[in-house]
């Protein structure tokens, strides 16, 4: 007990004895008025927390439930959306293809180029340069996603349609990459890779986090034996970062499945009676851009309650994707302790 | 020697010159250190691209007095003139009642998860400020909705909006705030306890100064981060262009707002206005940015 | 001042875990103690349950008696804050608070329990500060923080520190462990001065400074590994260093293990 008398540590995986919680035993706080106060005033910020997300759960299912019970068209794999009317249809099939495949391009395009900047802040970076890079790609985030929108379709959507253009001529024989007859910049391939931009700093500053982790024996390891910085990048750096990167990335692309305003100055909207078409070049709706595209129109508990109901399920994506990341963190956590 | 061969796929051929690595691994390192530096160059162009392009196009209208003093009352798309001062006003505004409501939410769920919590009720609070950061910013906005319109019946007002924001800070804080609680050596608590200082004033007093700079750090940069959300504006607070002071009452111009009232209009003066109000927001956001990395230097934990 | 401390029948616990077990003994006014004996017997365990800091940690309670003169320290009635005010502490690593300047920090314990008079901190702030033996070396930089002093003298800050709230006895957990040789000293030489107002009990790792600084001294040894820690035998320092009745401490004390 000698040496690590202070820290939780020693106590933390015991049981609490007598079956009261350990937290009675912590007569640091007594039951003077100043700490019942401060530690209740504690206590009730974390039961309002723990009361919003339960508020925040039932009232989006609640207001959805009756909308979906007046629905005439299966809402997972419909991809009509007439949510008002007596005859109410409406699906989020098309909602689903166009939130998964912008967050899915910007996964490719993000995930490589965010784990390389991390590992050059990390590792190659000159010591003068490692802090002004890091803080520069995290300033990537603090352009409002607005911003990102307006810049994306009057300023670098005019050099797409060459890009997209050429991937349309050479892979046009497979149905992802067909023309649909959109311009560049108004599709949901550019509304990925503005998203990847986006995500970029999430991923790379989780990424960073854990590279920076590697203990110094495991790379002086490496170079002693021979190892060029690269061939102990991949030996050491990367086998340890692993957890981190995909953490990193599962956080990204929570943030691109609901990332809203870009994706929705970007797209443009299909035609109701348009066929479907599984290009990258094709337009769409995301969840997040149909839910605010339409922002003026909540005008019936029915046709609000489509939207909710689609706002609903966008909640369980991105919770899934976030629990994804969170126990991935875990894990590590539990070996690198 | 025998060592330096023995790493990766390849041999070394040439054994009697240690400077000579297999040309195809000193290739691949050299490729390696090239990407690296050019995927860092790639991730700049987008920001310095923005920069320059907002810059640019709207850099002027912020050097006139009026952008910063007069509201865009009476002017229409086709006309020069007028100002941003009620959407800068409007998003100060929102933005500080937004944190004069997480901020204290927000710490003292901190405060309870890394002074007092221990137990389920604990990892039900650090599961629901993990279920909260991963809402994305349309739901928390539909939430108030429902809540707010849908079911009290109330109308859309700034306060409704500050409500939404206040849902995506409070977990921004909350995690911010727990890593410097953390970070409070327990010595610094033990020594206060044999002091004979109570728990609560050791908190006050003791922990919670020292992780100051760290806390206040973040809660600047979750500000930013709410200032330049969008969605919950789109929403719940339509725009207008005068100047409004009322969170309960009527309408209220934005800074995100402004620019979402004007993007798609084709004529000039508008369009300039759109850039300007972009710049205008993208300034405020960096400099609370760095000046929340600025007060996170004179943090007195590590 | 200074008061008498009576252990009895002292079970500590951590949760489920026995920690110690059955610690009785008394200690002296005016006198120092010296707790020693092998890594995780439970010496520093026992000194934190002397101010009731044992019940910090979550889990941690105690069975028994701890009586300072005719006060039970453990009877329901007694604040464990109040028994940290009578019963000072200084821990193994020197722990300034890191926001206060010297001055502050050696009043910090006054203030915090709400003694605003200026005139009466400052008096305090002298005299604990004379007391640590640091007043020279600190007088013309009051105002500075804490932190920026050396180890040695952080250490000094904080007896400092734990003497200005006026306690009747004064915990050292392994006070000089962190510390260089001189530094130590200085620290020694500051017991010996220290006790005679304060009745002083001290964790120790070095048996050489057991020896230099106590009066009495107290062997604590696990009876196996996984079994609680226990007492094994209190006495003059003189005489457990050269004549100890168990031969569990002879060991100890002439090296053979621990």
């Amino acid at each position: 007990m000698s040496t690590s008398i202070t820290g939780h540590s020693v106590t933390d995986d015991l049981p609490g004895p007598d079956g009261r919680s350990p937290h009675d035993g912590d007569r640091a706080g007594t039951g003077r008025l100043g700490d019942r106060l401060f530690g209740g005033a504690a206590t009730g910020s974390g039961l309002v927390v723990v009361a919003l997300v339960t508020l925040v759960g039932l009232f989006l299912v609640m207001q959805a439930v009756p909308s979906l019970l007046n629905n005439n068209a299966n809402f997972l794999t419909s991809t009509e959306w007439v949510p008002s009317g007596s005859e109410p249809r409406f699906g989020i099939a098309a909602l689903l293809w166009a939130t998964v495949v912008t967050s899915v391009i910007a996964m490719v395009i993000a995930v490589p180029l965010g784990v390389a900047v991390a590992l050059f802040i990390t590792q190659y970076a000159p010591a003068w340069l490692a802090k002004p890079a890091a803080t520069t790609v995290d300033l990537l985030a603090a352009v409002p996603s607005i911003v990102y929108g307006f810049w994306g379709l009057t300023i670098a959507g005019q050099f797409i349609d060459p890009v997209t253009g050429f991937l349309q001529r050479t892979l046009g024989w497979i149905p992802f990459f067909g023309d649909a007859g959109f311009s560049g910049r108004s599709t949901l391939f550019f509304a990925g890779m503005i998203l990847a931009i986006m995500i970029l700093p999430i991923i790379t500053a989780i990424s960073r986090e854990v590279f920076a982790q590697v203990p110094v024996a495991h790379k002086e390891g490496a170079l002693a034996l021979g190892a060029t910085q690269w061939e102990m990048i991949r030996t050491a750096v990367l086998p340890f970062g692993k957890p981190g990167v995909i953490s990193g990335a599962m956080l990204g692309l929570g943030r691109a499945l609901g990332e809203t305003l870009a994706v929705m100055i970007l797209l443009s909207t299909l035609n109701p009676t348009a066929s479907w078409s599984w290009s990258v070049f094709n337009g769409g709706e995301t969840f997040a851009s149909k839910i605010a595209l339409n922002a003026g129109e909540f005008d019936s508990p029915q046709k609000t309650g489509a939207y909710i109901a689609a706002g609903l399920v966008l909640f369980i994506l991105t919770f899934l994707v976030n629990a994804v990341a969170r126990i991935v963190i875990e894990r590590r956590k539990a070996f690198s302790e | 020697m025998s060592a330096l061969t023995h790493v990766g796929t390849e041999v070394s051929t040439d054994r009697s010159d240690l400077m000579a690595k297999s040309s195809g691994r000193a290739l691949r390192d050299r490729l390696a250190r090239f990407v690296m530096w050019g995927s860092f160059a790639l991730a700049c162009v987008p920001l310095v691209w923005i920069l320059v392009s907002t810059l640019l196009k709207g850099g002027h209208m912020l050097l006139s007095l009026d952008w910063w003093t007069l509201s865009q009352n009476g002017i229409t798309a086709r006309r020069v003139g007028g100002g941003a001062a009620h959407a800068i006003q409007g998003t100060l505004l929102q933005a500080l009642v937004t944190a004069a409501m997480s901020v204290p939410i927000g710490v003292f769920t901190a405060i309870y998860l890394v002074e007092y919590g221990r137990g389920r009720l604990a990892k039900v609070v650090s599961f629901m400020v993990d279920i909260l950061t991963g809402v994305p910013s349309i739901v928390a906005a539909l939430f108030i909705y429902a809540l707010w319109v849908t079911t009290f019946g109330f109308q859309r007002v700034p306060f409704a909006v500050t409500l939404a924001l206040t849902l995506l800070m409070i977990p921004t804080i909350v995690r911010s705030t727990e890593e410097m609680l953390k970070l409070v050596p327990n010595e610094l608590r033990e020594a206060s306890y044999a002091l004979g200082v109570p728990k609560w004033k050791t908190i006050t007093s003791i922990v919670l100064p020292t992780a100051f700079s760290g806390i206040v750090t973040g809660i600047l940069l979750g500000l930013a981060r709410v200032m330049g959300e969008t969605a919950p504006l789109i929403i719940l607070g339509p725009y207008t262009k005068s100047m409004a002071h009322n969170l309960f009452d009527g309408l209220m111009g934005t800074l995100p707002t402004m620019i979402n009232q004007d993007r798609t209009e084709a004529l000039q003066p508008a369009i300039d206005r759109v850039w300007g109000a972009a710049l205008t927001l993208i300034l405020i956001v960096f400099l609370l940015n760095l000046l929340g990395r600025f007060v996170g230097r004179f943090s007195k934990v590590s | 001042m200074a008061k008498r401390i009576d252990v009895k029948d002292l079970d500590i616990y951590y949760g489920d875990f026995k920690a110690v077990e059955g610690v009785s003994m008394t200690v002296e006014p005016r006198s120092v103690t010296a707790f020693i004996g092998p890594s995780g017997c439970g010496k520093s365990t026992v000194l934190r349950t002397l101010n009731r800091m044992h019940e910090v940690i979550p889990g941690g309670r105690v069975d028994g008696k701890v009586m300072l003169d005719d006060q039970d320290l453990y009877a329901p009635s007694m604040d464990p804050v109040a028994v940290r005010r009578t019963v000072g502490m200084v821990f193994q690593r020197p722990n300034p608070f890191p926001t206060m300047s010297i001055k502050d920090n050696v009043a910090a314990g006054l203030r915090l329990n709400g003694i605003k008079d200026k005139k009466r901190l400052d008096e305090t702030v002298e005299k604990s500060l004379r007391g640590a033996n640091l007043w020279s070396e600190v007088k013309d930089r009051l105002d500075k923080p804490g932190a920026g002093l050396s180890g040695g003298q952080q250490q000094r800050l904080c007896i400092a520190r734990a003497i200005a709230v006026n306690p009747q006895v004064l915990l050292m957990d392994e006070p000089c462990s962190a510390l260089d040789p001189i530094s130590t000293l200085a620290i020694e030489d500051l017991i010996n001065e220290l006790k005679s107002q304060y009745t002083i009990v001290i964790v120790t790792h070095n048996m050489q400074q057991a020896a230099r600084v106590s009066d009495q001294t107290a062997f604590f040894n696990l009876k196996a590994t996984g079994q609680p820690g226990r007492l094994v035998e209190v006495g003059s320092t003189q005489k457990i260093f050269s004549n100890p009745e168990q031969q569990a401490t002879e060991d100890y004390i002439s090296g053979r293990f621990g």
